[in-house]
């Protein structure tokens, strides 16, 4: 009633006014979106160029000073045996974790997706791993694994399957075991809800017509139902790997590139010597090497997305 | 018959036990948290090869010692506050920064505003540890090292993307007939914002604001590189980094700020994640 009241009181006024604004509809979109633009671009945009010119330059974190080196910072860094350790570690942490990703989480989905006593329940559960704050469950984690106290030693020994000692941050191999782990068991719940949600968007008679057609379980599974999900695995697993292959705090914290720098990724490797050793020029040159992923995935995402819209 | 009976059964048997499974999986660190935080340390620190000793369960009464020491003898509290602080105030610029851009991008640019949408979500890509290293040279240009609002100016760089293209997302599903019948009444574009829009887009800015709240819960890497000084870290970086006495680890209070820290997030951030993840899959999942 008020707004009535108000409508036609306005109304007056707006015979006046309401060419000029409809006129100026653009220009209020512009002027609404300016603001969060600027950010986006003074704070994400010239960082990042700024980042490809930290990375020719000799820059220190001590001074402010400039200067171009060129490519030395590369030869550099592609010289670096610890690099080509880092680098490697990254796509072998991001493709096994994110390969164990794909399995548990459309296994968890199809769960979640059944109707069971106490589900919702179980999907609060689940999702424990992704909603706490990174570096507070990479410290459980650490403890989790600590060399004298470690509960999984315990009941691997209890269970009979561990003779020897297991000094997971102090072995290489099992550092990288330890790492891996932490992945899958953050972002398995990520993907774990994303296909849930890709689940939920498919019309359920294609399943029932498949197995009205007498499909058995396997064949609907993997005829049917698996590649009708296949674009939203994909979306979740892109975003699996950004992730996890730009994550500085899960290695940070378990291991801090130990033992003998054998599980240094990119990204901390670059905090190494970007940050502590105060070698921003390098440091920018060798976090540079994950903007190719990036842009990979960036195109990926866009093509699944265009292709799903053209399909409906 | 029976056979059929069978098979029903067994599939119920494999359903709880991987939901069973799956649970223990993503719940054993925080049970085991939860243990740590109030376990005596004569029934802490015992040692993993006393294979007599099980250290799943409370062997001694719980105690309150450790919650009691990281309230009243660790900073846990500054910090707490801190992150409020900081929190607080990457709402408000994202605030009014992220809504009027989405519904700019939603209802006022067409064409091009689509594809600048998708621009911008895609900044949201880009990760900290890509920007960390010129973030380091800038903010020391500013003269911000160690500074709380070094914290401030850099995390709307992706609470902004993120929650402008949530915005988005959220505008769009709101039909716009009633919008252009408040026009049509003769409201302008402005108005119909001021008194149409905004009071429909409630439920949409309050996941703003849990998303950027959480989004700074979240980092770790920023607040390493920017901060060095105990008293002036977040929660997310002091515990992790500060909580220790020379070389040793305190456990028991370690784990209760983790376990006290993480429970009201996740269960907070529990109940807005459908919208979170509609969000980002807007894309993929369209019709």
């Amino acid at each position: 009633m008020a707004l009535r009241n108000e409508a036609s009181a306005m109304a007056t006024l707006a015979v006046l006014r309401h060419r000029t604004l409809a006129d100026r509809e653009d220009l209020l979109g512009r002027l609404m979106l300016a603001p969060a633009m600027a950010y986006v671009l003074l704070l994400v945009g010239a960082p990042l160029v700024l980042a490809v010119l930290l990375s020719f330059s000799s820059a220190t974190a001590g001074n402010l000073s400039f200067s171009w080196i060129g490519l030395r910072n590369f030869a550099t860094i592609v010289a670096d045996p610890q690099f080509h350790s880092a680098l490697s570690n990254t796509v072998v942490f991001t493709l096994v974790s994110q390969a164990l990703v794909i399995v548990l989480a459309t296994a968890a989905a199809f769960v979640l997706d059944a109707a069971f006593v106490g589900r919702r329940l179980v999907r609060f559960l689940i999702l424990l791993p992704w909603a706490a704050p990174v570096s507070l469950a990479a410290m459980a984690w650490t403890w989790i694994f600590d060399s004298t106290f470690s509960v999984i030693n315990w009941t691997l020994k209890v269970a009979g399957f561990l003779h020897g000692w297991f000094y997971w941050f102090g072995d290489p191999g099992l550092a990288k075991i330890a790492i891996v782990t932490v992945h899958v068991w953050r972002t398995f719940p990520f993907a774990t809800v994303v296909v849930l949600a890709g689940m939920a968007s498919i019309p359920r008679d294609i399943s029932e017509a498949a197995v009205i057609d007498g499909a058995g379980f396997w064949r609907k599974l993997f005829q049917v139902d698996l590649p009708l999900l296949l674009p939203i695995v994909t979306v979740a697993v892109l975003f699996g790997v950004v992730f996890t292959s730009t994550d500085l705090g899960i290695v940070y914290l378990l291991t801090r590139g130990g033992p003998y720098n054998s599980t240094h990724v990119l990204a901390s490797l670059a905090f190494q010597r970007g940050i502590l050793g105060a070698d921003l020029g390098q440091g920018a040159a060798i976090a540079l090497f994950l903007l190719p992923v990036l842009i990979v995935v960036a195109v990926a995402m866009l093509r699944v997305a265009r292709r799903t819209e053209v399909g409906t | 018959m029976t056979s059929r009976r069978v098979l029903r059964i067994a599939r119920r048997v494999v359903l709880y036990a991987a939901a069973t499974a799956f649970t223990v999986f993503a719940v054993m660190p925080f049970y085991w948290m939860m243990l740590t935080s109030f376990k005596t340390n004569r029934d802490l620190y015992v040692g993993a090869t006393d294979l007599t000793h099980i250290p799943w369960i409370f062997n001694q009464r719980p105690t309150l010692e450790h919650v009691q020491l990281l309230l009243a003898h660790t900073p846990y509290a500054t910090w707490v506050a801190n992150t409020v602080f900081i929190g607080a105030l990457v709402v408000l610029l994202t605030l009014i920064t992220a809504v009027p851009a989405g519904y700019s991008l939603a209802r006022l640019t067409g064409r091009w505003g689509e594809q600048l949408g998708i621009g911008i979500f895609l900044t949201y890509l880009i990760p900290p540890t890509l920007l960390f290293i010129p973030f380091a040279r800038v903010i020391a240009m500013l003269g911000l090292q160690n500074s709380i609002w070094a914290l401030v100016l850099v995390y709307p760089t992706f609470t902004i993307p993120f929650c402008t293209w949530l915005m988005m997302g959220f505008f769009r599903s709101v039909p716009h007939e009633i919008e252009d019948q408040a026009m049509v009444d003769g409201f302008s574009r402005a108005a119909v914002i001021r008194k149409i829009v905004l009071p429909l887009a409630v439920s949409g800015i309050l996941t703003v604001i849990i998303f950027a709240f959480t989004l700074v819960m979240q980092d770790f890497v920023y607040a390493l590189t920017f901060i060095s000084s105990v008293g002036k870290m977040t929660v997310s970086l002091g515990v992790p980094v500060a909580l220790v006495r020379g070389d040793v680890f305190y456990w028991g209070s370690l784990m209760a700020a983790c376990l006290i820290t993480s429970v009201p997030i996740a269960v907070v951030y529990n109940l807005f994640i459908d919208r979170f993840i509609a969000g980002l899959t807007a894309g993929a999942l369209k019709g």
